[in-house]
């Protein structure tokens, strides 16, 4: 692997076939995302920013062209090495939290260490860690449905980052958020970008988020119409 | 064990519906062993009070005794061969002489046998020693079912007409001495039990027996002349049909009980794929794969068998033990069924039958979790994160 790209894509496509047409939810995409990147993906809804998540988190295959995250080409990639490779290296944090409702905090944020088969002390420890990232390990036995929705979505944060990910794919994460949280949200993401160097790349159509933002790609009707480095992120 | 941690968790954390099930589940397994128990109870019974009261250690039939057909009878008889006197005079074998005759309980006639047997005979459970009377007339014992077709009762005199080993009719007064219960409708419907040196003077056979019952253990079998030697094995054959196919029947019971459970089970399964889609496509996101979600989703089917099996053991237990020392009371119906059946049933509970009933219950039920999880196996993890089947 090239070691000054951590994703790059080369004349991305991905189509659905809509009736007798095809639709183009992404059409020639060249992209390359680096080491510690907190880039934002905007644009309408239908411009293809979940689809390219999906894709780069190995969520979804190509139709046409390529993305390599990591070394890996995910067109080639089976169904056993995708998960592997989102269970080491990517976390992801969606709009609706998506969180395990039977699950404690604790155990929702667990979760990703369960699947690496690292051992209890080690796990408990890194779980608290997150927690304690997030500013939420006074609620490790809370289950989800005692959280608010801020809480809830930091929870989601530390279980996207408690195995030290290289990447994180957050599709609106503040999309259910009121400004307050939002802004605590982003500040956290940014902390732990700034801390960890962990790549974040959002798709997101919220200003709050945008202001946050190093670089911005602008997407629309499936190709980047924009792609700008913010001075302040 | 991260599997088993986390179907553990998930059946755990889906409370009551988790409850219902493994409810529903366990009345299957307590259903399934009392019905099997009762079964096997009821065969067991009805072969040991069937060897006690009739075959005993196994029987010499005379070589033209045919029990399934009447006409064997007039010729079915003969001296009691020399190898058999000792065992005989030794009370480890009794003669039993069996003829037809006509009664004619009040002012009707009625077909039956006459059966000849020795007073002070152990080997079989008839309690014979009510024949042993001075009275004049020839003491009779019959079976409550042969009172209730006759309306005869103790006490009470009938005719009884005979054709002896000439040929010739002759014809007699007997008393009833006694009307026993007994569970064997084999030596009681249609029967009438007198002393053998009576009924040998009667039929001018002396010596003479249809069928030679050897006393319990009785290894003794050799080769006779005009005399066929039948074994437990032989004599308990048609009774052993009559249980399986009577067992057949229950089976089909249990297998309704247990469909009924497995429907309950897969449309648990069913319900949970559909409700956990979002779910499903959130374990992948976070690096399950496609195997390991059938395995979860099958396990934590396969658990509620396991938690309804020990669900069933605490209930169960104490209600299959009370019910194992007690009995289950039969109704008078039960006569009917063609079995020796007692008032009460007493099931059998083996451990091959509980652990068997266990383990068949969890492997068809881990089956009926695995079955609908296999769509997962198609399944995109976009579509499941947008609550969508592939």
């Amino acid at each position: 692997m090239d070691n000054s790209y951590l994703i790059k894509t080369e004349k991305l496509t991905k189509t659905y076939p809509m009736g007798l047409t095809t639709i183009f939810a992404l059409n020639d995409v060249n992209l390359i995302f680096k080491k510690g990147e907190f880039a934002g993906l905007v644009g309408p809804s239908g411009s293809g920013k979940t689809t390219l998540l999906n894709i780069i988190g190995s969520l979804d295959s190509p139709s046409k062209g390529s993305a390599e995250v990591m070394g890996k080409k995910i067109e080639t990639l089976s169904h056993k090495n995708a998960a592997q490779l989102r269970s080491r290296y990517i976390g992801f944090i969606f709009q609706t939290f998506n969180l395990l409702p039977v699950y404690t905090v604790f155990e929702n944020v667990e979760f990703p260490l369960l699947l690496q088969k690292i051992d209890i002390s080690k796990r408990k420890e890194m779980v608290m860690e997150a927690l304690e990232w997030v500013r939420l390990a006074d609620r490790a036995n809370s289950k989800p449905a005692q959280l608010s929705g801020g809480q809830s979505q930091r929870v989601a944060i530390a279980r996207a980052i408690v195995k030290k990910p290289k990447l994180v794919l957050a599709d609106e994460p503040t999309a259910n958020l009121d400004a307050k949280n939002s802004h605590n949200i982003m500040k956290t993401m940014v902390e732990l970008n700034e801390e960890f160097e962990t790549t974040f790349i959002f798709a997101t159509h919220d200003a709050k988020v945008m202001q946050y933002l190093k670089r911005k790609l602008t997407l629309d009707d499936g190709s980047v119409e924009k792609d700008e480095y913010l001075e302040e992120g | 064990m991260m599997i088993p941690k986390l179907a553990f968790r998930n059946i755990y954390g889906a409370g009551l519906r988790t409850w219902l099930n493994v409810i529903a589940l366990s009345f299957s397994f307590v259903a399934i062993i009392f019905l099997q128990g009762l079964y096997n109870g009821m065969n067991d019974q009805i072969e040991k009070a069937t060897v006690d009261a009739q075959y005993a250690g196994g029987q010499y039939w005379q070589k033209d005794y045919d029990p399934y057909d009447p006409l064997t009878l007039d010729d079915a008889h003969g001296k009691i061969p020399v190898n058999l006197q000792k065992l005989v005079e030794d009370k480890k074998a009794i003669t039993i002489l069996i003829r037809p005759a006509t009664i004619y309980p009040n002012s009707r006639f009625q077909n039956a046998l006459l059966k000849g047997i020795a007073p002070d005979q152990t080997v079989l459970s008839i309690p014979t020693s009510v024949l042993a009377t001075d009275e004049t007339a020839t003491p009779a014992l019959i079976g409550s079912r042969m009172a209730k077709s006759t309306g005869l009762k103790k006490g009470d005199y009938v005719t009884v007409r005979w054709r002896d080993a000439n040929g010739t009719f002759d014809a007699d007064e007997i008393r009833i001495v006694e009307v026993i219960k007994t569970d064997v409708s084999e030596i009681d419907n249609g029967q009438l039990w007198i002393p053998i040196e009576t009924m040998r003077e009667m039929m001018a056979m002396p010596n003479e027996a249809t069928i030679i019952v050897m006393e319990k253990g009785s290894q003794f079998s050799e080769k006779i002349d005009n005399w066929n030697h039948k074994d437990l094995k032989f004599l308990l054959r048609d009774l052993r049909v009559l249980f399986l196919s009577k067992s057949i029947g229950g089976s089909i019971f249990y297998t309704v009980l247990l469909l009924l459970a497995m429907l309950a089970i897969f449309d648990t399964q069913i319900l949970s794929l559909y409700r956990r889609r979002k779910e499903m496509g959130t374990l992948m996101a976070l690096g399950m794969t496609r195997f390991k979600l059938i395995q979860l989703f099958t396990l934590e089917g396969a658990m509620h068998a396991v938690l309804a099996a020990l669900v069933a053991a605490v209930y169960g237990t104490p209600l299959l033990i009370y019910v194992a020392t007690t009995g289950y009371g039969l109704p008078d119906a039960a006569d009917s069924f063609g079995f020796a059946m007692g008032n009460r049933l007493f099931p059998t509970f083996t451990a091959g039958l509980i652990v068997g009933t266990t383990v068949l219950v969890i492997i068809v039920t881990t089956i009926v979790s695995y079955l609908p999880t296999r769509r997962i196996a198609k399944l995109e993890p976009t579509d499941a994160l947008r609550g969508r089947f592939t």
